[in-house]
């Protein structure tokens, strides 16, 4: 698969279809890819990476790229490319600037799960099917490529490629996917244990604000959390309260536009499962309103931008099952 | 020097905990190491090291500085410190216990920050070496032995046995108080350490060389044009700040409830767009500034004024953490390659 | 949860300027009481209350928080209370996820012309917010009173 994106890279260059390709730089290890700008031959030759490392999702950086000068080309998983059909439906990308190669998927690797099976001092993976070779500094071990794969690759709901100009691999095709199990598991809990789940999960929060900064759907020039005049700036937790705040408000600004693309949580230091949190709304938004998949096309309306006549109303949240709170 | 069977090691701690707070490294609930307050079942991780770093005992994330009070024209002005009581930290790594002399540097000289200080002066720090180090460790760079650190007490561990030596005098005392531990000689860690110089010198990191930053080169390194392309793909989050065992920067904001007005510092990033922020607005309008800033600091400007000690201990929670994997180890390589 | 003898809850009720800010008035005039501890904000339409809005209220000291807005279809805007239907449902559902009591929040359409509806409405969630006792779940420490 790398060979066939470099060389695809390489053409798009020399036959001047793009000036700059967007896509992943080689690290000091094998799993720490950084997203690049490649200009020159030379430069992907050298050090474009696409591996099972090259999980970050690249549609975010076109906002930017795409108002630059000459067109630049990105490679897109499926998931990727969800991100990037919402973001050209907010009109926040370019498309005439970019040309984009979609690339089929059969899911990425999550470092932080190998080190959490025990393997220290991890200094190369190579993929042999359903099996991982892990080597370390202190041997060698079998690990199952499953039990590896970033969460949202675990629960995959699409290997569609909903937006591109060309492909590299085979069409995909949306799949069943378990990914709301874990968000109907809290919901059958009692509101005392969610509110305990919740508070242990976001009592690690750090606020480095890597999720919100990483997400597609948050693209806002500047966040009301920033904004000193907004009354809600803060750098730090400083109470629990500020916790739950920041959390709320971060999932419900994306609600209806988020495509599940999972990178929230792929960063998150403390591994904080923010992903629950979008993909209730999720739920929600489809149990409430019909199915609904945010950037899966250019048309539907977002289920927050329009309504019904015969809406549920709020008070529904105090008619379904569970226990009373 | 002393020993105790691992099997012991939780009277160990149950018998410093009777003395002072204990934190000792323990696994929460997304499997990651945390500096935990001790209390019986709190059982010390396998781990290799914390993500959040020591630092944070000392200087912790939020910290309440002063109260006021207003009410018609008078002011009044409560004090409102967090109460620092006597504690003991067990488990710090060779790399978190070096940061605290970089802290202290920034601290303790004048103007002393008492709240730094009197955390610093009830903490007593106790190190351990490491067996295992990772593949992202790079303290050996920074002259740091991961095999025998420095603080109060040093700690070794093997499969039976926690070795004990008391380095200074606080050290001593707490020794003295402990009967669970029983006399031992000095070369039984020996063999341990001999294992782990074994792995750390195979660490792939090792060969990261500094020494260019060392001379001053602020302005050619601060002109470099690589900090465009080093810094394109920063999400401008805080991550590599706040896991930092090094990084001292904070803010002073005011939270008004309505009857009183709470002032309280908290870490600050400079990978954030208000950082620094003054009346005329920012200097660091994008991020290429910011990020330059982020290593600037601790590769030149600190070097610079402190003796030529770099502002980074080579822990590798950076290299771990980053969400698109940029980190000082990758800065430091792009920028000697404009060094030539 | 014991509630003590002398709570007093504080509630919060955003009230749409066309329809229910003119009902609550109009109970009001016709001397119908309710607790002097629901405060009223005015907004120009319930499309207006940010969901921001809610958590701040609870934050600042708020032990339920009630929006009010016209009737579904009688909006002054036409559909604005259409949106923050569709909001607010979203936005409690998720404080339900959270853990939050699904009692401390509420929307009700009041028209101008319910002022009965209004104090009957505001009697109603002031007691189902005294059974709850106050609001721990989404406080900030900084700002409790005692």
């Amino acid at each position: 698969m790398q060979k066939r994106l470099k060389e695809k890279a390489l053409e798009l260059l020399s036959n001047c279809t793009v000036t700059r390709v967007l896509g992943w730089k080689t690290g000091e290890f094998f799993y720490d890819l950084t997203p690049a700008v490649f200009e020159t031959a030379e430069e992907v030759e050298k050090e474009f990476v696409y591996s099972g490392f090259s999980g970050a999702n690249l549609s975010k950086y076109l906002i930017q790229e795409s108002r630059k000068q000459g067109k630049v080309a990105v490679f897109l998983k499926p998931c990727d490319s969800y991100s990037f059909q919402q973001l050209l439906k907010e009109h926040r990308i370019l498309r005439e600037n970019v040309y984009v190669v979609g690339i089929s998927c059969n899911g990425l690797l999550d470092m932080e799960k190998i080190r959490a099976q025990g393997c220290e001092g991890v200094t190369a993976v190579t993929e042999d099917g359903d099996t991982l070779t892990v080597d370390t500094l202190y041997g060698t071990t079998k690990l199952s490529r499953n039990d590896c794969l970033l969460e949202r690759c675990a629960v995959c709901k699409s290997k569609k490629i909903v937006a591109f100009d060309e492909l590299i691999g085979e069409q995909g095709e949306e799949l069943e996917s378990n990914r709301f199990d874990r968000v109907a598991e809290l919901e059958a809990m009692t509101p005392e244990e969610r509110f305990a789940f919740w508070r242990e999960e976001l009592s690690r929060c750090i606020r480095c604000n890597a999720c919100r900064n990483v997400c597609p759907a948050c693209s806002c020039e500047k966040c009301v959390f920033d904004n000193e005049k907004s009354g809600v700036r803060n750098k730090a937790i400083a109470d629990s309260f500020e916790e739950n705040l920041f959390h709320i408000i971060r999932a419900f600004h994306v609600a209806g536009r988020c495509t599940d693309c999972g990178e929230c949580s792929r960063v998150c230091p403390q591994n904080i499962p923010l992903h629950l949190l979008n993909r209730k709304f999720i739920k929600d938004i489809n149990e409430f309103y019909g199915v609904y998949q945010a950037g899966a096309d250019m048309d539907t309306k977002s289920p927050l931008t329009d309504f019904t006549l015969d809406d549920c109303e709020p008070s529904i949240v105090h008619e379904r099952g569970g226990v009373q709170g | 020097m002393k020993r105790i069977a691992v099997e012991n090691l939780q009277s160990l701690f149950a018998a410093v905990s009777a003395k002072k707070q204990l934190y000792i490294p323990a696994d929460d609930s997304a499997g990651q190491a945390k500096f935990t307050l001790w209390s019986e079942g709190t059982v010390l991780t396998e781990k290799l090291n914390t993500v959040r770093s020591a630092k944070d005992l000392f200087f912790p994330q939020v910290e309440n500085l002063v109260n006021f009070k207003v009410s018609s024209k008078k002011i009044e002005i409560l004090e409102n410190r967090d109460s620092s009581e006597p504690f003991v930290v067990f488990g710090v790594r060779a790399c978190d216990c070096r940061s605290f002399d970089i802290l202290d540097t920034v601290f303790l000289s004048d103007p002393v920050d008492t709240y730094y200080q009197s955390r610093r002066e009830n903490g007593l720090v106790i190190t351990l070496a490491c067996n295992r180090p990772a593949e992202t460790c790079f303290c050996g760079v920074f002259g740091i032995d991961a095999s025998d650190p420095a603080g109060d007490v040093t700690c070794w561990m093997d499969k039976a046995y926690l070795y004990w030596r008391a380095n200074t005098e606080r050290g001593q005392e707490l020794t003295k108080s402990l009967s669970v531990l029983e006399d031992c000689d000095e070369s039984s860690v020996d063999a341990i350490r001999e294992a782990s110089k074994q792995i750390l010198q195979k660490l792939p990191l090792n060969d990261l060389d500094l020494t260019d930053f060392r001379e001053n080169k602020l302005l050619d390194v601060f002109n470099d044009s690589a900090w465009g392309e080093l810094s394109e793909s920063c999400l401008g989050c805080g991550t590599c700040t706040f896991v930092c065992p090094t990084c001292q920067c904070y803010d002073v904001q005011d939270f008004d409830n309505g009857r009183e007005v709470r002032r309280f510092r908290c870490w600050d990033s400079c990978m954030y767009s208000d950082f620094t922020m003054m009346a005329h607005g920012t200097n660091r309008p994008t991020q290429k500034e910011r990020f330059r800033q982020r290593f600037m600091h601790k590769l030149v400007y600190y070097p610079n004024n402190n003796n030529g000690v770099f502002g980074c201990v080579g822990c590798g929670r950076c290299l771990q953490k980053c969400p698109i994997h940029m980190n000082i180890v990758k800065v430091t390589k792009k920028l000697k390659e404009g060094m030539v | 949860m014991s509630v003590t003898e002398n709570f007093k809850p504080t509630i919060v009720a955003f009230c749409c300027n066309w329809c229910s800010y003119a009902g609550a008035d109009l109970s009001g005039t016709n001397r119908l009481q309710y607790p002097a501890n629901v405060k009223i904000i005015r907004i120009p339409c319930s499309c207006r209350l940010n969901p921001m809005f809610v958590l701040r209220a609870f934050q600042k000291g708020a032990d339920g928080v009630i929006l009010c807005g016209c009737h579904p279809g009688d909006c002054h805007y036409t559909t604005g209370n259409y949106y923050a239907r569709r909001r607010m449902t979203l936005l409690f559902s998720l404080l339900d996820f959270m853990g939050i009591e699904r009692g401390r929040t509420r929307v009700e359409w009041v028209s101008a012309a319910e002022g009965a509806k209004f104090a009957a409405t505001m009697n109603e969630f002031t007691e189902t917010i005294m059974k709850l006792g106050p609001n721990r779940r989404l406080e900030d420490l900084r700002c409790r009173k005692d």
